[in-house]
């Protein structure tokens, strides 16, 4: 195991996002504060609780995994595609290290930013309503994990980009859309057939219900399910990572 | 593999999908401490090859042996004794140098050694510059960190594509000053370049390669003697309009509105032909004032060489 080398080029990727760290923090901060003024104060005090949880604190899960999903994607994606851009790939490419142990530095380092931000919205969120976290280490688990799978996703994304255009169009186009629909700032349950339906075919619904069932203890899907999901998630990602580096795919000739 | 060797290649050949052939089966042995040079004009195939050595580009087949690991079984032993310093300036723009140095040891499996780094960064004249981010660097600086990572982690072998394209008179001396002194040290050093002079002034071996073929691998100065040939040219006292009859055995040439006579003769063979000549000419009457013979340059057996396979 190289592990001077995973240390490497997570360190790399830490220090990468250190040129950028007050953007980093503050930009959580002031989203957080802003969903919160807009949903939580002038749209929320119009609502009653969503299922038996005060609006407020109902949409804090969502809201965590709205900013993870493309934090995840953007930095994984980002960390790859960079050397790629920059042709400081040889280095990789020619450098003692297993795809694994590769995937784990540039994956670990995304996935650590990701934990840090959610943790700083958790914070920030905190200071707006009273949460209590039904069962917290159910939701740092799965706090990791959704975040190792949107940064092994992102990873995917990064070495399949030809351009920075690329790098974007899923997040924005694809993944936020999902979350928005996915019931990150509503429960699904309130939807008219067919809608509700539909909704459940969206595969954002399950992970933002199975987070939120970490901190309320409910859910509008089985949670079983909801974890089901997220590691089919996980490993379709990891199947697709390991199959690019057999095959060399867009990183080696 | 002898002692010796520190790189094997074996029927190495690269096809890519579209069904280009970009290196036709390669055999190569690379002795250990010598420079060798990979000569050919762009697109002969020497970045594939040098790629493939590296880890960069999937061979279509055949095997490679860096220092006794093989580089696809064993390709973490085997990276660990290749140092690659790119053609293209391919840097971290953000990073510091000494940063950029430290990754590259670690990244290669090893552990922090500052004094090691610092002595690299003193050897390239880059320790001033340690803090300096790479992207305030000359393109010249930017050469050097990349040598300086390549050499980060204490490779045997180092790989230098085209270490002075693009790179002024000046830093191109510098250049070769800096792999000899790298030689000494114990490194083996395989470059690959279209300078002729580059080749002819660094390296032990010269491997000719055109059209993804390596066409020969010789001792420089062999290649010399072998394939060099002599020229003297007599610069006539008197201009000739034309030349004389009775002459035609020693193929001349007359350049310089007949003032100068060229003969182009086998140094190697047993007789040049040389003293026959000048008898000739002197029974003919024609007096030279001055007269220089010329080696071939590397260049000429080179353009020879290609042009025969094109």
């Amino acid at each position: 195991m190289n592990l001077n080398g995973i240390w490497a080029i997570y360190r790399f990727e830490m220090a990468r996002f250190g040129r950028t760290f007050w953007t980093s923090l503050l930009v959580p901060v002031i989203t957080t504060s802003l969903y919160f003024v807009v949903f939580g104060s002038a749209i929320g005090s119009q609502m009653r609780e969503v299922s038996g949880v005060p609006y407020g604190a109902f949409i804090v899960p969502g809201m965590m995994l709205l900013a993870i999903f493309s934090e995840s994607i953007l930095n994984g994606s980002f960390g790859i595609y960079m050397p790629k851009f920059t042709g400081t790939i040889y280095e990789l490419l020619s450098a003692p290290l297993s795809p694994f142990e590769t995937v784990l530095g540039y994956v670990g380092a995304a996935a650590t930013k990701s934990l840090v931000i959610a943790l700083i919205i958790l914070a920030t969120a905190h200071l707006f309503v009273d949460l209590t976290i039904v069962h917290p280490f159910a939701m740092i688990g799965y706090l990791v994990l959704i975040c190792v799978t949107f940064c092994l996703f992102g990873f995917v994304i990064g070495i399949f980009a030809k351009g920075f255009e690329q790098l974007q169009v899923i997040p924005l186009l694809i993944v936020t859309p999902l979350t928005f629909l996915g019931g990150a700032f509503y429960s699904v349950m309130i939807l008219p057939e067919p809608w509700r339906t539909v909704t459940l075919f969206n595969p954002v619904v399950y992970l933002i219900n199975g987070f939120r069932w970490t901190f309320f203890g409910t859910s509008d899907v089985a949670v079983a399910v909801s974890l089901s999901a997220t590691f089919a998630l996980f490993a379709a990602c990891l199947i697709a990572v390991t199959v690019i580096f057999r095959t060399g795919w867009r990183l080696k000739h | 593999m002898s002692e010796n060797t520190i790189l094997r290649l074996e029927g190495v050949t690269k096809t890519y999908a579209g069904g280009v052939t970009a290196l036709s089966p390669v055999d190569l042995s690379i002795r250990k401490g010598e420079i060798f040079a990979l000569l050919g004009p762009n697109g002969a195939g020497k970045t594939t090859l040098i790629s493939i050595i590296c880890g960069i580009v999937t061979p279509s087949a055949g095997t490679i042996t860096v220092a006794g690991h093989d580089a696809q079984r064993d390709y973490k032993a085997a990276r660990r004794a290749i140092g690659l310093v790119p053609q293209e300036l391919s840097t971290d723009s953000f990073e510091s140098v000494l940063a950029t140095v430290t990754f590259s040891r670690r990244l290669f499996g090893h552990g922090p050694n500052p004094a090691y780094i610092e002595q690299i960064l003193r050897d390239l004249s880059l320790w001033d510059k340690r803090k300096s981010r790479i992207l305030e660097l000359s393109g010249g600086m930017k050469r050097r960190v990349l040598i300086a990572k390549a050499l980060a982690h204490e490779p045997q072998i180092l790989f230098l594509d085209e270490p002075t394209a693009g790179v002024d008179v000046a830093l191109r001396r510098d250049m070769w000053k800096l792999v000899h002194r790298l030689r000494d040290n114990g490194a083996t050093i395989i470059l690959t370049t279209h300078y002729i002079e580059e080749a002819e002034e660094m390296a032990d071996r010269v491997g000719v390669i055109n059209r993804g073929k390596l066409l020969l691998v010789e001792e420089k100065d062999a290649l010399m003697k072998k394939l060099g040939r002599r020229q003297l040219a007599l610069t006539l006292a008197e201009p000739l309009a034309a030349l004389p009859a009775g002459l035609e055995q020693w193929h001349l040439e007359l350049e310089a509105d007949g003032r100068i006579l060229r003969y182009t003769f086998d140094a190697q063979a047993e007789h040049t032909g040389i003293p026959s000549l000048l008898r000739a000419l002197s029974d003919r009457g024609i007096s030279f004032s001055d007269l220089e013979t010329k080696r071939s340059s590397l260049e000429d057996i080179f353009v020879d060489l290609v042009r025969e396979t094109a």
